[in-house]
């Protein structure tokens, strides 16, 4: 049987009273869970030393609200196991918490957050748990409920654990399906054990996405290869559809069949309607 | 539940259910922790909150004393004002009771400070 825990049981199964106190004790978890947490505050570009009002999904027992707390930021957690919710009571965390499924929505108005994280969590929405759970609809009810309760500019950041490449493709469709810009961001890709994936989405302006640690200057490319439609096409070699570099190639390649061709011109393949 | 999060929670994740905002709180439990006053804090989150819908949720779990019914002029330098925002924001916590949908009068029941939002397979969107 798998290892992932996303394989074994729907999370407020697995994380069953044993669960959460085994996993809230394990001194392991603990520092791997806050030293993932920094990172993902890291990645948030928060304002420097203004406390902030932020949004932990899939925030537990609150190891990575914790951290959020030791930086001077107010949280407010959500949860879908209640044990996990009930640990995080015991600990007497500072945070908020909310019992929800995120794959339902984000039940928060518009404009609440100045930022979200969420650590070790976002690969249970892969899961398929009930008769009426599709994962693909499910991220994008998540993502763009989500996008609606940030503020502007705010940015969500998300450690998780990818099974594989096409999970990575339909996070970032679906999250740009709702609005968000962004892309993965992969630290330490050469170590088996440090490798760790955030997704860093942004919801407005037009920063690029953030360096990935441990990565050296030719590994960049791949890093950010989930960052736009565009690199990863390009990671593949064809020029994507519809754009001035595909359009040339086809027309060079009717040519060479002999077909009729309009010359190339400056105005070939300009884009005739605003920007995405 | 803290009324910074009633100031922001919502049932519109409901199938067929517009903005569910307000809900309406029914609190049978009651408590007041102590938080470490942050004025910074409380100044970056008022703009942010809907000062009416804070004070209603207040008035009806008995705790509108004292709190002015609108947000004061200049409050980023009035420190009384201030420490009003924080101790019905962050310290009033409801522990027992349950929300109410504005538009479908649903119940979500708040139990040990946590209220349950999830919903049933039939009532998601
Ligand atoms: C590995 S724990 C991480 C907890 C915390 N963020 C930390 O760093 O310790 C993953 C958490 O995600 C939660 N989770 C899984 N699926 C969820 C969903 N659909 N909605 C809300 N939370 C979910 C689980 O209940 C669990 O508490």
């Amino acid at each position: 049987m798998s290892k992932r825990p996303e394989h074994q049981a729907p999370p407020e199964v697995f994380y069953n009273e044993d669960e959460a106190r085994k996993y809230t004790q394990n001194s392991r978890i603990i520092d791997i869970q806050a030293q993932m947490t920094e990172r993902c505050l890291e990645l948030l570009l928060l304002p420097e030393d203004i406390p902030c009002l932020l949004l932990d999904l899939g925030c537990g027992s609150g190891l990575s609200g914790s951290v959020l707390e030791e930086n001077g930021h107010m949280w407010i957690g959500l949860d879908i196991s209640p044990s996990m919710l009930d640990v995080a009571l015991e600990r007497e965390t500072e945070g908020d918490l909310v019992l929800a499924d995120m794959g339902e929505g984000i039940p928060f108005k518009a404009g609440c957050f100045d930022g979200a994280i969420s650590v070790s969590a976002l690969q249970w929405l892969f899961n398929a748990d009930k008769k009426s759970h599709r994962p693909v609809k499910r991220l994008y009810t998540f993502f763009s409920t989500l996008y609606a309760s940030l503020s502007r500019s705010a940015r969500a950041v998300f450690q998780f654990y990818p099974e594989n490449e096409s999970q990575l493709e339909l996070l970032t469709t679906q999250a740009m399906k709702a609005g968000f810009y962004g892309g993965v961001v992969i630290d330490y890709p050469n170590s088996a054990k440090a490798k760790k994936f955030f997704l860093v989405l942004m919801t407005g302006g037009s920063g690029p996405l953030p360096k990935a640690l441990g990565a050296d200057e030719v590994e960049d490319n791949i890093q950010v290869k989930y960052a736009r439609r565009e690199a990863a096409k390009a990671a593949r070699g064809k020029p994507l559809k519809n754009t001035k570099a595909w359009l040339l190639e086809k027309k060079e390649r009717r040519r060479k069949q002999g077909k009729e061709t309009k010359p190339d011109t400056k105005y070939t393949g300009r884009k005739r309607s605003g920007r995405f | 539940m803290k009324l910074i999060t009633h100031n922001m929670l919502t049932s519109k994740c409901l199938k067929g259910v517009m903005t569910g905002y307000p809900l309406a709180i029914n609190a049978t439990d009651v408590k007041i922790t102590e938080v470490d006053f942050n004025p910074e804090f409380i100044t970056r989150v008022i703009p942010k909150l809907d000062w009416e819908v804070l004070w209603h949720a207040a008035n009806s779990i008995g705790h509108s004393e004292g709190l002015p019914k609108s947000i004061e002029p200049k409050f980023e330098e009035n420190e009384d004002f201030l420490k009003k925002a924080h101790k019905i924001l962050l310290e009033v916590e409801i522990e027992e009771g349950h929300l109410t949908c504005p538009e479908s009068g649903r119940q979500f029941p708040i139990s040990k400070g946590i209220p349950n939002m999830l919903l049933t397979e039939a009532e998601v969107q």
